[in-house]
C-alpha cells in the first residue's frame, strides 16, 4: 500500500501537479491490482456511476472507459476494436464498449491493463449502450451488475419524481454493495466521501476556468489528461489536493504569462466532444500551426459533480452530457465559450457516441447565432482510429481558422 | 380462402396506405397522435378518445433531416423526422416521443425543436423498471403524458375510460398472438408479405375494427386443414420486418415465419395489462412485466438468447434470421451473446442487415437463399 502522506508531501515539495495527478491514476490501478492479490472484490465501474457509494463501503474500483481512452491513446484501440469484432460486435458500437469487451474477453493488452471484475457498477446518465456494455461483461463473468438508471431529461431540472425514482436505486445499490462488500454502509464515512468529492470537484472546476485566461496558462487539451483523476479517483482527498496544486500552478503561470501551450495563441476555439485518443498528435498538428489555442472543452467539465446533500447529489448525476435537453447543452457550452472568450468551435462528430453527436447539428447552428463564432465539424472516433480521416481534420482546421480571419477582419473594420 | 384472401387484402391496402388512413380519420373529426417506438401506451391515447398511429419511419432516404442527424444513425428515426419535416405528419395533434435508446435521446430534442407545429409528447421510460419504485416511476411519467393527452384532446378520462382502453387492446395484443401461431402453421395461406402487412395495419387502424377483422381471419385460418410444407420455418428477429421487397424473399425460397423475436411485431404485444387493480398501474405494471428485448436492462442478465432458443423450439422453427437494423447499437450488442447461445443449441442463423434506404436486396437474397438450401 502506498503511504499517502508521504505522497502528498513528497509532490508537494518537489513535483508538477501533473506527475502528482499522474501518480494518482497509477496508485487507483496498483490498489486495485494488490486488492485482487490478496483476494478481494473488484468492481468496474461506468465513470458516472455515483463513485461515492463504493468508496464509503471500501470498495476497490476501475473504471473501463478511463482504461479504453488509456488504451487507444497508446495505439492499441484498433487492436482491441478488431478483437470485438472478431467476437461478433459491430464496429458500429462505441469503440470504449469494444475495448472493453475484448478486455474482458481476455484479449491481451500491455497499454493499460486492470484487474478482472468481480462486480459491475453501471449507471446509464452516459448513455443506453452502457446498460448492454455491462450486461455483456456480467454474462461473461457470470457476476452480479448494480445498474442505476437515469432516464433522459427533455427539461433543464430533474423532476421530483425523477429524483425520487433515483434515490430509491440509490438505496438499493447502497444494499446489493453491502451485501458484496460484507461490510455496513457508515453514514459518516459517507459525508467525510463527499465531502472529498465536492472538494475535487470545485478545484477541478476552478483548475478548467484558468481558460478564461487571454493568454489561456493551459491547453484545453492539459484538462483531457487531467480528468482521469477526476474519473478514477474524486472521493479521495489526495486528488483535491493534487487539483488544489495544479490551480496553484496555473495562478503562477497566470502571474508569469507562460501557458503550457507553447504555441501562438492566435485565435482560441472551443473543442466539443471527446478527443480522438489515437489521432492526439495529429489533433494538434494544425492547432499549432495556425496558433489556435483550445480554451474550452465540454467533457472535462462535466465531470465536477458539487452538490450539497443527497437529493442535490442525485441531480448532479442527472446532468451527465448525454442525460440533459438541448437547451442545457447548449447554454453549458455557450457560457464556457463565453467565459473562456473563443473565437471557434471544433466540433467532433464522434462515430462512438451517437447520444452526444446526435445534436450536434442543430448545437452548431446555435452556436453560430448566439455566438456569432465559426463552427466547423469533423468526423473522427473517442478510441477507433479506423473513423478518422486526417486530410478532412485539417482541411475542416483550415476552414475554422479562414472564418475566424474574416469574422475577426470584420470586427476590427467596425471598430 | 376466398374470404381469408379478402381480409388480408383489406390489411394489405390499409398497411400500404397509411396516409389514406390518417386522412380518413381526420375527415371523421378525429385527433390523431403519432407513436414513437418503443412501448408507448396506446391505452392512454385510446382513452382520450383519439386515434394512436405508430410512426416506425418509411422507406426513402433522409433529405431534410441530414440537417439534424449524421450520417451514422437508424434510418427509423431519421425518416420519422423527416416525414415530420416534409409535412407528411401535419395532421397529427401530438407526437408522443420515447428514448429507450442512443439514437431516440438525441433524436427527441432533435424532433422538438425542428417541428413546431406538431405538440410533442415527451415520454422516458425507466430501465429500472420491475420494482415497486419502478413501476410507481412509469405511472408518474404516463400519468404526465395523460395530461397532455386531456388537453389536447379537450376530454378528462376516468378510470373506467382506461380500463376499457386496456380491454381493447388486450383483445387486439391476443388476436395478434393467435394470428401470429396460426400464419407459422399455414405458409399456404398467409406469405410473408401478408403477415406483416396484417400486423402492420394495426398501428394504423382503431384496433377494435383490427380485432374484429382478425378474430374473423384467425376463426377462418383455425379451420383450414394442415397442408404438407415443403419450405423451412424460422424465427425472425430485429427492429422491424415490415419490407416488401425483403419479405417477397422469404416466400420466393419458402421460408415461412413461425414466431419472431421483432419490435414492431411480438414484442410490442407480447405482454397483456390486468384489469383488476387501478388502470394507470396496470400499464406501469405491463410494461414492467416487458422482457427479453435488446431495448431494455435485463436484470437476468441473458433472457433475451434463451428466448429465442424458446421461440425457436416451440415453434418448431429450423432456424433464425436475424434483420440487423443498421447503426441499431442495442441489436447489435446483443447479438454476440445471441448466436453463442444458438450455437450451443445447434440452431442455425444468417444475419441481413437491414435499414429503410435500402432499394437492393440482392445479398439477403443471397444470404437466404443459401440459409434456406443450408437447412
Amino acid at each position: 500500500m502506498v503511504d499517502n502522506i508521504k505522497v502528498v508531501e513528497n509532490v508537494k515539495n518537489s513535483r508538477p501537479a501533473k506527475e502528482w495527478l499522474r501518480e494518482i491514476v497509477d496508485k487507483v490501478y496498483a490498489e486495485a491490482w494488490e486488492a485482487k492479490e490478496k483476494g478481494e472484490l473488484i468492481g468496474w465501474s461506468s465513470s458516472k456511476f455515483p463513485a461515492e457509494i463504493a468508496e464509503t463501503l471500501g470498495l476497490k474500483i476501475c473504471y473501463p472507459e478511463n482504461q479504453a481512452a488509456a488504451i487507444s491513446a497508446k495505439h492499441g484501440g484498433q487492436r482491441m476494436c478488431e478483437y470485438a469484432e472478431s467476437m461478433g460486435y459491430d464496429n458500429d458500437i462505441c469503440g470504449y464498449a469494444r475495448i472493453s469487451l475484448a478486455y474482458a474477453a481476455g484479449a491481451k493488452c500491455d497499454e493499460k491493463s486492470m484487474p478482472q471484475p468481480d462486480f459491475l457498477l453501471c449507471c446509464n446518465n452516459i448513455c443506453n449502450c452502457m446498460t448492454k456494455w455491462y450486461e455483456n461483461i456480467a454474462r461473461m463473468h457470470n457476476i452480479p451488475l448494480i445498474m442505476i438508471d437515469v432516464p433522459y431529461n427533455n427539461t433543464s431540472e430533474a423532476s421530483e419524481e425523477n429524483i425520487k425514482y433515483i434515490r430509491s436505486q440509490f438505496d438499493d445499490a447502497i444494499e446489493e454493495l453491502e451485501k458484496i462488500s460484507g461490510r455496513k454502509f457508515d453514514e459518516r464515512k459517507f459525508e467525510e466521501v463527499c465531502s472529498n468529492a465536492n472538494r475535487t470537484a470545485k478545484a477541478w472546476l476552478k483548475a478548467c476556468s484558468y481558460c478564461k485566461y487571454v493568454p489561456s496558462p493551459l491547453s484545453g487539451f492539459d484538462l483531457f489528461n487531467h480528468m482521469a483523476v477526476v474519473v478514477t479517483a474524486r472521493c479521495r482527498r489526495e486528488s483535491s489536493e493534487a487539483f488544489e496544486a495544479l490551480t496553484k500552478e496555473y495562478e503562477e503561470s497566470v502571474k508569469n504569462g507562460t501557458s503550457t501551450w507553447r504555441y501562438d495563441e492566435n485565435y482560441r476555439i472551443m473543442f466539443e466532444g471527446i478527443p480522438c485518443w489515437p489521432e492526439l498528435r495529429s489533433l494538434f498538428t494544425p492547432l499549432k500551426q495556425y496558433g489556435i489555442n483550445t480554451t474550452a472543452v465540454v467533457y472535462a467539465p462535466a465531470f465536477g459533480f458539487v452538490y450539497d446533500n443527497m437529493n442535490e447529489m442525485i441531480k448532479a448525476y442527472c446532468k451527465a452530457p448525454n442525460s440533459v435537453c438541448i437547451e442545457t447543452g447548449v447554454e453549458w457550452r455557450e457560457s464556457i465559450c463565453r467565459e473562456n472568450k473563443v473565437d471557434g468551435v471544433l466540433v467532433h462528430y464522434n462515430r462512438s457516441c451517437k447520444p452526444w453527436s446526435g445534436y450536434m447539428p442543430e448545437m452548431e447552428r446555435r452556436f453560430r447565432n448566439d455566438l456569432g463564432v465559426g463552427v466547423v465539424g469533423f468526423d473522427g472516433d473517442q478510441a477507433d482510429p479506423r473513423n478518422f480521416s486526417n486530410a478532412q481534420y485539417i482541411t475542416r482546421v483550415q476552414g475554422l481558422f479562414e472564418i475566424m480571419e474574416v469574422k475577426r477582419k470584420i470586427k476590427d473594420e467596425k471598430n | 380462402m376466398r374470404r381469408i384472401k379478402n381480409i388480408i387484402t383489406q390489411f394489405e391496402e390499409i398497411s400500404n396506405n397509411p396516409k389514406k388512413q390518417l386522412d380518413n380519420f381526420i375527415s371523421e373529426g378525429k385527433k390523431v397522435i403519432g407513436c414513437y417506438p418503443y412501448y408507448v401506451p396506446e391505452e392512454l391515447v385510446y382513452a382520450t378518445g383519439m386515434i394512436p398511429m405508430g410512426l416506425w419511419g418509411k422507406l426513402g432516404s433522409p433529405n431534410k433531416s441530414k440537417e439534424y442527424f449524421a450520417s451514422f444513425y437508424c434510418s427509423l428515426v431519421q425518416m420519422n423526422l423527416e416525414m415530420a419535416l416534409n409535412g407528411e405528419l401535419d395532421k397529427l395533434s401530438g407526437v408522443i416521443h420515447t428514448t429507450l435508446c442512443d439514437t431516440l435521446r438525441p433524436a427527441s430534442q432533435n424532433f422538438r425543436v425542428a417541428v413546431e407545429n406538431i405538440p410533442f409528447i415527451f415520454m422516458a421510460h425507466p430501465q429500472n423498471r420491475k420494482k415497486k419504485y419502478g413501476i410507481n416511476y412509469t405511472a408518474e411519467i404516463y400519468s404526465k403524458v395523460l395530461d397532455q393527452l386531456q388537453e389536447i384532446a379537450s376530454y378528462k378520462v376516468n378510470d373506467d375510460d382506461l380500463r376499457h382502453a386496456i380491454k381493447v387492446y388486450n383483445e387486439n395484443r391476443k388476436a395478434k398472438r393467435e394470428f401470429v401461431k396460426l400464419a407459422g402453421g399455414h405458409p399456404e395461406a398467409v406469405s410473408a408479405v401478408q403477415r406483416s402487412s396484417v400486423l402492420k395495419s394495426s398501428y394504423f387502424m382503431e384496433k377494435a375494427t383490427h380485432t374484429k377483422m382478425l378474430k374473423e381471419l384467425n376463426v377462418l385460418l383455425s379451420e383450414l386443414p394442415v397442408v404438407e410444407w415443403e419450405g423451412i420455418k424460422v424465427v425472425t428477429c430485429g427492429i422491424i420486418a415490415d419490407n416488401i421487397e425483403l419479405l417477397k424473399i422469404f416466400d420466393e425460397n419458402k421460408i415461412t415465419i413461425a414466431a419472431d423475436d421483432v419490435a414492431h411485431e411480438s414484442r410490442s404485444f407480447r405482454i397483456d395489462a390486468s384489469l383488476e387493480e387501478k388502470p394507470i398501474i396496470a400499464l406501469a405494471r405491463q410494461f414492467a412485466e416487458q422482457g427479453q428485448d435488446p431495448i431494455l436492462y435485463d436484470p437476468l442478465i441473458n433472457s433475451r438468447a434463451k428466448h429465442i432458443v424458446n421461440l425457436v423450439k416451440s415453434s418448431k422453427a429450423h432456424g433464425v434470421v436475424v434483420i440487423m437494423m443498421t447503426f441499431c447499437d442495442p441489436e447489435e450488442m446483443e447479438f454476440p451473446s445471441m448466436i453463442q447461445v444458438l450455437n450451443n443449441e445447434g440452431i442455425k442463423y444468417v444475419k441481413i442487415s437491414y435499414d429503410h434506404q435500402i432499394k437492393d436486396f440482392g445479398q439477403a437474397r443471397t444470404s437466404l437463399q443459401a440459409f434456406a438450401d443450408l437447412i
